[in-house]
C-alpha cells in the first residue's frame, strides 16, 4: 500500500474525508483540506509520527478562482524519507489557523506567506511584514501586483522585538539597554540586523530583522521563462552558486519527467561537492574572522581561489556560474578539467586538517564555542533546521543519503554529526563535511562516465552552435524552442537537495506557459535564523556574535 | 651647520640635494589617493567577490587601501559592493553622510548601479539616485580585476583633483 493510501485509511477513521482530495501526481503526494481542518489534521500528522518536519508554508494566487489562494504545507519525516503536501483552497478576507502552536518553525514561513500574498494566519502572534520594508503597501506576489512597481521606503524602524504572550514587542523596558547591531556591521555579513536588550552584557531579549536583500527572486521567476531562471537560482546562495541551479534544474527535469544522462549527473555531483567546500571555508573562514581568528581566512581562502579558477576553467565565470541546463549541462568540460580537480583534492586534503589544527585544537576557540548556545535535536527538529545544523544537534539526517539522487547511494561517504549541537560542533561537522566532499569528488573524478552531457530532447534542449548556424534544421529549432519556450506540464511538484546549508526545496507550478506560474524556494538558513531570538537569550552579546556567524546566514537565500 | 651660517647661494644649491617643490594640493592629493580606507558595504554576490579583492590573491592592500574601516567615520571610500534595496536605501544615506570629508563612493556591479537585473519592486535601481556615485564597476559580479581597475581610476581623479559635479549638485534625500 502506498503511503498516500495508508494515510486515506488512517484519515477516513479520524475525518469527514469527503471534501479531501488525494491526488497523487509527479511523483508527489498531496492532499487538499479544508481551512476548518488544519489543526486537526496537522496535530494528527504530528502526533501519530507520520511526519516530523513542517519544511515550507507558502501562499499561491489563483485570480480566477472563487477560493482564490492555496496555503501549501510540505511536511517531510527524517526516518524515511516521505513526504507529503497539503493545500488549503482559502477564499479572500478569509483565514486560516496559524501552525506555530504545533511546530515552531512556521512562524517566519506563515509571516512570508502574509507578506506576500496578504493570507491571515488566524493565532499568529506576529503577524506583520518581514522581507518587504514596513511602508510597503500592497502583497507583491499577488498576480496583480506588477514586477516593476518599486515603493520607496524613507525610515528604518526603531528597535522592537517579536510579541510574546500577548505582551507589545515594540515596548522597550526602561530597566535594560537597547541595542541595535547592522544591517552595516562587520558580523552581520552585510544585511542581517540584529536588536537586543541587554542586563549588563546578558542578552534579556533578541530580535532580528531580515528582507534587507529582498530582490524578489519569485516574482523575477514568474516573469522570466524557465531557463532564464538560473543566472537568478546562482544568487540565491551565492557562496556556492552552482548547487542551486542543481537544485532549481532537478525540479524542473522532475515536472519534466526527463532523467539526465550519467556524465551530466557526475558532473553536477562534483560541482555540488565543490560548491559545498567553498561554502564552508566562508563559513568557516569568516566565523573565525568573527572571533578574532583571521589566519584561518586568509589561509582557506587560497584554496577558494583554486576552486573559482577551476570553474572559470570551465565555464569562463568564477562566482556565478550559471551552468546547468534543464536537461543536463551548458557544455562538457574541457580537456584535462577533471584532472585538475584532483590535484586540487590532494591539496585540500591537507588543507583541511591545517585548519582543523589552527581553529579545532585552538584554545581561545574552544572557550568561545564549546557550550554555547546549543540547541537540543528536537528543538531542532521544531524550527525546522537541516543541513549541517541540524547534524551538529545529533540527527544524522542527509538527503543524499535517505533519498539519493545523481548516484550519490553508489559513492561511498560518511555523514558526520555532532553530539551537543553547540557552535563548536557545528565547525567541526563542516570541516569534517569538506573531507567527506572531497571524497565523493576523488570517487567521481576517477569514473567520469561517457556519453553526452545533456539531453536532446528538441522541446527542451537548444541545439548546439554548429547545428544552428549549420542547418536548417537546427535554425528551426532553435527559433520554435526560443520562441515558444520550454513549456512543461499543468501541475506542481517540491523537488529538494541537499545544499551546504541544508535542504533546499524548490516547490513548482506550472500552469503550462513558458514561464514558472509560482516558484517558491524553501531556503535552509530561513527556517534556522528564525530561532536566534531564542537561542541566544540569556546568551552573552559576544556569544550571539559567535551564534549568527555559526548559522551560516546567507542573506541572498534568506531574503531571496 | 645652520641655515643662517649660510651664504643664499649655498643655501639654494644645499635644498636641492634634500627638498623637492611640488603644490600642497598634489602632496595632500598623492596621500590621499595611496592610503584610501575603505567601508566594504558588501550586501550581495559583490561582497562575496569584494572578499576575494580584499584576500591574498589578488591583494587590495598593494594599493594603499590597506585599512578596511567599518565605521564610516574612519573610512572615506565607500566600496558598494551588491543589490541596494528600497529597505536598505535609508541606511546606505546614514551611513554616507554619517563619513566624513573628503569622501569618495565605487559602486561594484550591476546591481548597484542600475538595479541590474532585478527590474523589482524591492529593488532601488541604482545607488546614484540616493547618493553621489563617483565610478561605476560593471560586471555581475565584477572580476577582482574589474575592482581593481575602478580603485585605480579613483585614484587618477583624486590625483588629477577631477571635477566631480555630482558630489557638488548632490542634494540629501529628505529622509529621517
Ligand atoms: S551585480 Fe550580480 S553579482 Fe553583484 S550583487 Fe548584483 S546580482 Fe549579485
Amino acid at each position: 500500500m502506498s503511503n498516500l493510501e495508508q494515510l486515506k485509511s488512517a484519515f477516513g477513521s479520524k475525518f469527514n474525508t469527503s471534501q479531501y482530495q488525494f491526488a497523487h501526481a509527479f511523483g508527489d503526494d498531496s492532499i487538499v483540506i479544508p481551512k476548518e481542518d488544519v489543526i486537526p489534521v496537522f496535530t494528527f500528522l504530528k502526533n501519530g509520527d507520520h511526519f516530523d518536519f513542517l519544511m515550507d508554508v507558502c501562499g499561491v494566487d489563483y485570480p480566477g478562482r472563487a477560493k482564490r489562494f492555496d496555503v501549501v504545507y510540505h511536511l517531510f519525516h527524517s526516518k524515511n524519507g516521505n513526504r507529503l503536501r497539503i493545500k488549503v483552497p482559502l477564499a479572500e478576507g478569509e483565514y486560516v489557523d496559524s501552525l506555530v502552536g504545533i511546530w515552531k518553525g512556521a512562524d517566519w514561513f506563515e509571516r512570508e506567506a502574509y507578506d506576500m500574498f496578504g493570507i491571515v494566519f488566524r493565532g499568529h502572534p506576529n503577524l506583520r511584514r518581514i522581507l518587504t520594508h514596513h511602508q510597503f503597501v500592497g502583497h507583491p506576489l499577488r498576480k496583480d501586483y506588477e514586477a516593476d512597481r518599486q515603493q520607496h521606503c524613507t525610515s528604518s524602524l526603531p528597535v522592537h522585538f517579536d510579541n510574546v504572550n500577548g505582551e507589545d514587542g515594540s515596548l522597550l523596558n526602561d530597566n535594560f539597554v537597547p541595542i541595535n547591531i547592522g544591517p552595516s556591521h562587520p558580523a552581520m555579513h552585510g544585511t542581517l540586523r540584529v536588536m537586543a536588550e541587554m542586563d549588563g552584557e546578558t542578552i534579556v531579549r533578541a530580535g532580528c530583522e531580515i528582507g534587507y536583500l529582498h530582490r524578489c527572486f519569485e516574482k523575477m521567476a514568474e516573469t522570466h521563462p524557465y531557463n532564464q531562471v538560473i543566472p537568478y537560482t546562482d544568487r540565491l546562495n551565492y557562496c556556492s552558486a552552482p548547487m542551486n541551479n542543481v537544485g532549481y534544474c532537478k525540479a524542473v527535469e522532475k515536472i519534466l519527467g526527463v532523467e539526465i544522462p550519467p556524465k551530466a549527473q557526475a558532473m553536477r555531483v562534483i560541482l555540488c561537492e565543490l560548491s559545498r567546500v567553498i561554502d564552508h571555508i566562508v563559513a568557516v573562514g569568516t566565523g573565525g574572522v568573527d572571533l578574532g581568528a583571521l589566519t584561518a581566512f586568509f589561509h582557506l581562502f587560497t584554496y577558494r581561489e583554486k576552486v573559482y579558477h577551476l570553474f572559470e576553467k570551465l565555464c569562463g565565470a568564477r562566482l556565478t556560474v550559471s551552468l546547468t541546463r534543464v536537461g543536463g549541462m551548458a557544455q562538457d568540460a574541457p580537456e584535462g578539467w577533471y584532472d585538475d580537480v584532483l590535484a586540487f583534492c590532494k591539496e585540500m586534503r591537507q588543507e583541511v586538517d591545517e585548519i582543523s589544527k589552527l581553529l579545532l585544537d585552538n584554545k581561545i576557540f574552544i572557550k568561545r564555542t564549546q557550550g554555547v548556545c546549543p540547541v537540543k535535536a528536537a528543538d531542532a527538529i521544531a524550527w525546522g533546521y537541516t543541513g549541517p545544523l541540524l547534524r551538529a544537534s545529533g540527527v544524522g539526517l542527509d538527503l543524499r543519503k535517505i533519498k539519493p539522487y545523481y548516484g550519490y547511494d553508489a559513492l561511498d561517504f560518511d555523514v558526520p554529526v555532532g553530539t551537543n549541537g553547540d557552535i563548536y560542533d557545528r565547525y567541526l561537522v563542516r570541516i569534517e563535511e569538506m573531507r567527506q566532499s572531497i571524497r565523493i569528488i576523488e570517487q567521481v573524478c576517477k569514473n567520469i562516465p561517457g556519453g553526452d552531457y545533456t539531453i536532446r530532447d528538441r522541446s527542451i534542449v537548444l541545439p548546439e552552435k554548429k547545428d544552428v548556424y549549420g542547418n536548417i534544421e537546427g535554425l528551426m529549432n532553435h527559433f520554435m524552442l526560443v520562441i515558444k519556450g520550454l513549456r512543461p506540464p499543468v501541475g506542481d511538484v517540491y523537488d529538494a537537495t541537499e545544499a551546504a546549508n541544508g535542504e533546499l526545496g524548490f516547490y513548482l507550478v506550472s500552469d503550462g506557459s513558458a514561464n514558472p506560474y509560482r516558484l517558491k524556494v524553501r531556503p535552509p538558513c530561513f527556517a534556522i535564523y528564525q530561532s536566534f531570538p531564542s537561542v541566544v537569550k540569556g546568551a552573552m552579546l559576544a556569544d550571539a556574535i559567535a551564534t549568527v556567524a555559526s548559522m551560516n546566514v546567507i542573506a541572498g537565500e534568506l531574503d531571496r | 651647520m645652520t641655515p643662517q651660517n649660510l651664504e643664499d647661494q649655498t643655501m639654494d644649491d644645499f635644498s636641492k640635494q634634500i627638498a623637492f617643490t611640488t603644490r600642497l594640493d598634489d602632496l595632500v592629493a598623492w596621500g590621499r589617493k595611496n592610503a584610501l580606507w575603505p567601508l566594504p558595504y558588501g550586501t550581495a554576490c559583490c561582497g562575496i567577490e569584494l572578499m576575494s579583492v580584499m584576500g591574498p590573491k589578488y591583494d587590495l592592500a598593494r594599493f594603499g587601501a590597506e585599512v578596511v574601516r567599518f565605521s564610516p567615520r574612519q573610512a572615506d571610500l565607500l566600496l558598494v559592493a551588491g543589490t541596494i534595496t528600497e529597505k536598505m536605501a535609508p541606511v546606505l544615506v546614514r551611513i554616507y553622510r554619517q563619513m566624513l570629508e573628503p569622501k569618495y563612493v565605487l559602486s561594484m556591479g550591476a546591481c548597484a548601479s542600475s538595479g541590474g537585473f532585478y527590474r523589482a519592486y524591492h529593488v532601488l535601481q541604482g545607488i546614484d539616485s540616493v547618493i553621489p556615485v563617483d565610478v561605476f564597476v560593471p560586471g555581475c559580479p565584477p572580476t577582482p580585476e574589474a575592482v581593481l581597475d575602478g580603485i585605480m581610476l579613483l585614484q587618477k581623479m583624486i590625483a588629477e583633483h577631477h571635477p566631480r559635479p555630482w558630489k557638488q549638485n548632490w542634494k540629501a534625500p529628505d529622509y529621517v
